[in-house]
């Protein structure tokens, strides 16, 4: 008994020293992390751990947690996963620290991209993008003989043809839940027209010719989808696809790898990615871009703060890509664009616009998500939809102090 | 018992009442009187963001909260009285719904509030008969069942009530929703394409039979309990008076139960006023909202932490006013009752 129990020890310390090995920074400081829990996050997570006394805590509930953990003194966790969105609370506080001295010490790999520079200060490390682009299922259009869409008109069409050879249940499939998900379908639909959100004073913009174009195109393409899409999130559109249900969608970049996963889809190597649609002719593709990547807490000692910059740089090495290629789009160096990656880079090429992320922009996703739907089920005219959404976003505006 | 042992025994329970009910409820009541707000100024800000082959640096004018030398971001918090609740009330816009030209009750319904006041108190009144009477009929059924079956069925029509609301919600949900099962067997039978959750009246009425299947269950807890205490010689001496089946019940047992039905009644009222569960597992937002949706989402913090802390407070406040008022009637007749013993 006491035998096998050493034997146990023994190979445990054996396991951990080779994972030890991985990592060229050996780590003595308790450090921790939080971050948003998909697979990415795993696999970088899951890196750093090898450089020992670190704790990774995974939740899809982050953005709730962050910006507290991060302003207690000294400060929950060390290393925060953010994307885009989530970056402002934590820069409006003041909870995370400038990385220039440690890119400049620890981090000569990193490439300009990775660099998120606020007024010359590097405020975060990211290590992918993420981008709703199309995604559409090839041997349907092979076997109609149908044209890559590269306009919204285009895609409508193309969904016409669709459901006239009756193949799919629903053309298209769209993230039109009712929230967060609608109101990121009208930014990219009315960022792709070429509108403006806010005035200069903070006041909103939406209520114009733009913003009704970009509504009456969502809803010529709800007339290609399943009738109960207000309740269809990315989870749910990935299933469709995954289940053969629908031919074409604009979806995440981030959920291209399930639909090559064997174990839970019918459609292996039959869904190719392309750019997003362009809202009108000649515009960069209506959608976009996140990046995700990591923080560094203000509110610990400068030792902590090294260490868990060089845990993090060894999470986020070349290694780690190479092990987890296909996970996400990655910016670090060492990643290899595969088939499944195209149409993301295919949006970055086109010029496709960052996520406009700022402390107005959070109130204006949420009025927008909340008001957006009462012209989709045709209670309201798209004109009212978008006049109450003006009215909810000035309210809370107010609410706030931003606008007086 | 002596004075001074009944306040010993019931202290803890006062101590702990005024600390986790009453303070909290105070302490929202002066929160829906403050407005915090936060101090910005505006910067222009260059920033930069990946893009391909290289980052895209934009410079642009941004709001930044303005932070003190602790580098704690400046608050300020001023008395604004009623003005948050006639943000969430609107009566200008109530007024101008009922003016002449008005959009009337349509107009109503499009402010947030009223839509889901509208709805919690649909929900709430068209429910209550439906607990009452199910729970009754079961309690009828049990009681009435041989002796033998009673466990097993207790045990079977109780199990509604033990599964979590949200879970039970989200598996009737999937029941209708595209391609559930029911969904299914109903687009076999019929031949078309059935959409069930792309419908208003859909969600209402399923919202509905979901809270009655649910909370049945206890509305039989308490009337089987009370039925044990039906006095037989009554009873028998209705059967001798030639009493039907459904006079007896009129005459003898509901009398009987009149109490526990207003209790039953008294906790539904509370309890579906406060409806929260079924919007999130029917992810009915876009067609119906309650009273306590409204306050979760004023608080439920947005990407760029934002949360409406006020306007919560004053819907919460809202919302518990609009219980008393509803429990008023119900709590009249227990106090009537009371006094004419």
């Amino acid at each position: 008994m006491l035998r096998t129990l050493l034997l146990a020890s023994a190979g445990t310390l054996l396991t951990t020293s080779a994972a030890l090995a991985d990592c060229a920074f050996e780590n003595e400081l308790p450090l921790s992390s939080l971050s948003a829990g998909f697979e990415a996050w795993y696999a970088v997570t899951d890196a750093m751990a090898e450089c020992g006394n670190f704790e990774a805590e995974l939740d899809q509930e982050f953005r709730t947690k962050q910006p507290t953990g991060f302003a207690a003194d000294p400060s929950l966790y060390h290393i925060g996963g953010v994307a885009n969105g989530t970056l402002v609370p934590l820069l409006n506080d003041g909870t995370i620290r400038p990385l220039n001295d440690l890119v400049e010490q620890y981090g000569q790999q990193l490439t300009p991209n990775q660099l998120i520079t606020i007024d010359g200060d590097i405020m975060a490390i990211a290590m992918m993008v993420n981008s709703q682009h199309l995604m559409y299922r090839q041997d349907i259009f092979d076997e109609l003989g149908l044209e890559v869409p590269t306009t919204y008109d285009e895609m409508l069409q193309t969904a016409a043809a669709i459901q006239e050879a009756g193949v799919v249940d629903y053309p298209i499939g769209g993230t039109f839940r009712t929230g967060w998900n609608l109101a990121m379908e009208f930014i990219n639909m009315y960022l792709g027209h070429g509108g403006q959100l806010f005035n200069a004073d903070k006041t909103p913009s939406i209520n114009n010719e733009a913003g009704v174009a970009a509504l009456e195109r969502m809803r010529a393409l709800t007339e290609y989808m399943d009738p109960e899409y207000l309740g269809s999130d990315s989870t749910y559109v990935q299933q469709q696809f995954q289940q053969g249900d629908i031919a074409m969608a604009v979806l995440w970049a981030s959920r291209a790898g399930a639909m090559d996963d064997p174990a839970e889809s019918q459609v292996v190597d039959l869904v190719t990615m392309a750019a997003a649609p362009s809202a009108v002719e000649g515009a960069p593709p209506a959608s976009t871009v996140w990046w995700d990547g990591i923080v560094i807490a203000e509110n610990i000692s400068d030792e902590e703060a090294a260490a868990a910059f060089q845990v993090a740089m060894e999470g986020m090495d070349a290694e780690m890509v190479q092990a987890n290629n296909d996970a996400a789009i990655w910016l670090i160096d060492g990643y290899e664009p595969n088939r499944l990656s195209e149409g993301a880079i295919a949006n970055l090429m086109g010029g496709t616009p960052p996520y406009p992320a700022s402390t107005e922009m959070g109130l204006m996703h949420t009025a927008l998500g909340d008001n957006l739907s009462d012209f989709l089920i045709g209670a309201e005219s798209a004109e009212q939809a978008l006049a109450d959404a003006e009215e909810a976003y000035l309210t809370a505006a107010r609410e706030s102090g931003l606008v007086q | 018992m002596k004075r001074s042992t009944f306040f010993a025994f019931v202290a803890p329970s006062v101590v702990l009442m005024l600390v986790f009910m009453a303070a909290p409820l105070v302490s929202v009541l002066i929160q829906s009187f403050y407005l915090t707000q936060n101090v910005f100024e505006e910067v222009t800000v260059e920033s930069c963001t990946p893009g391909f082959p290289n980052p895209v640096c934009t410079e642009e004018i941004q709001s930044r909260r303005v932070l003190d030398e602790n580098g704690i971001p400046v608050t300020e918090t001023s008395f604004v009285g009623w003005e948050t609740y006639r943000v969430l009330l609107q009566p200008e816009a109530v007024a101008e719904a009922f003016s002449v030209g008005g959009g009337g009750v349509s107009a109503l319904l499009d402010i947030d509030f009223y839509k889901a006041a509208r709805f919690t108190i649909t929900f709430t009144l068209i429910t209550l008969p439906f607990v009452i009477g199910v729970g009754l009929l079961i309690a009828l059924a049990v009681n009435n069942a041989i002796r033998s079956l009673r466990g097993p069925v207790i045990f079977i029509s109780l199990l509604p009530f033990i599964i979590t609301p949200v879970i039970g919600a989200l598996s009737i949900r999937w029941l209708f929703v595209g391609d559930g099962i029911l969904t299914a067997a109903l687009e076999g039978i019929l031949n078309e394409d059935i959409a069930v959750f792309a419908h208003g009246w859909a969600f209402e009425i399923l919202m509905m039979f979901y809270r009655v299947w649910h909370v049945a269950p206890f509305a039989f807890v308490i009337f089987y309990a009370g039925l044990q205490t039906v006095n037989q010689d009554t009873l028998e001496s209705a059967i001798v008076d030639g009493a039907s089946r459904f006079e007896r019940l009129r005459y003898v047992i509901i009398p009987h139960l009149m109490p526990l039905i207003v209790f039953v009644a008294l906790i539904h009222l509370m309890d579906a006023y406060r409806a929260f569960d079924e919007v999130i597992g029917f992810r009915s937002e876009a067609h119906r909202i309650t009273l306590q949706w409204l306050t979760f989402n004023f608080l439920t913090p947005d990407d760029s932490g934002n949360r409406a802390i006020s306007r919560a407070s004053a819907a919460s406040m809202l919302t518990m006013l609009g219980i008393v008022i509803l429990l008023i009637p119900p709590l009249w007749r227990t106090w009537r009752d009371h006094r004419g013993r």
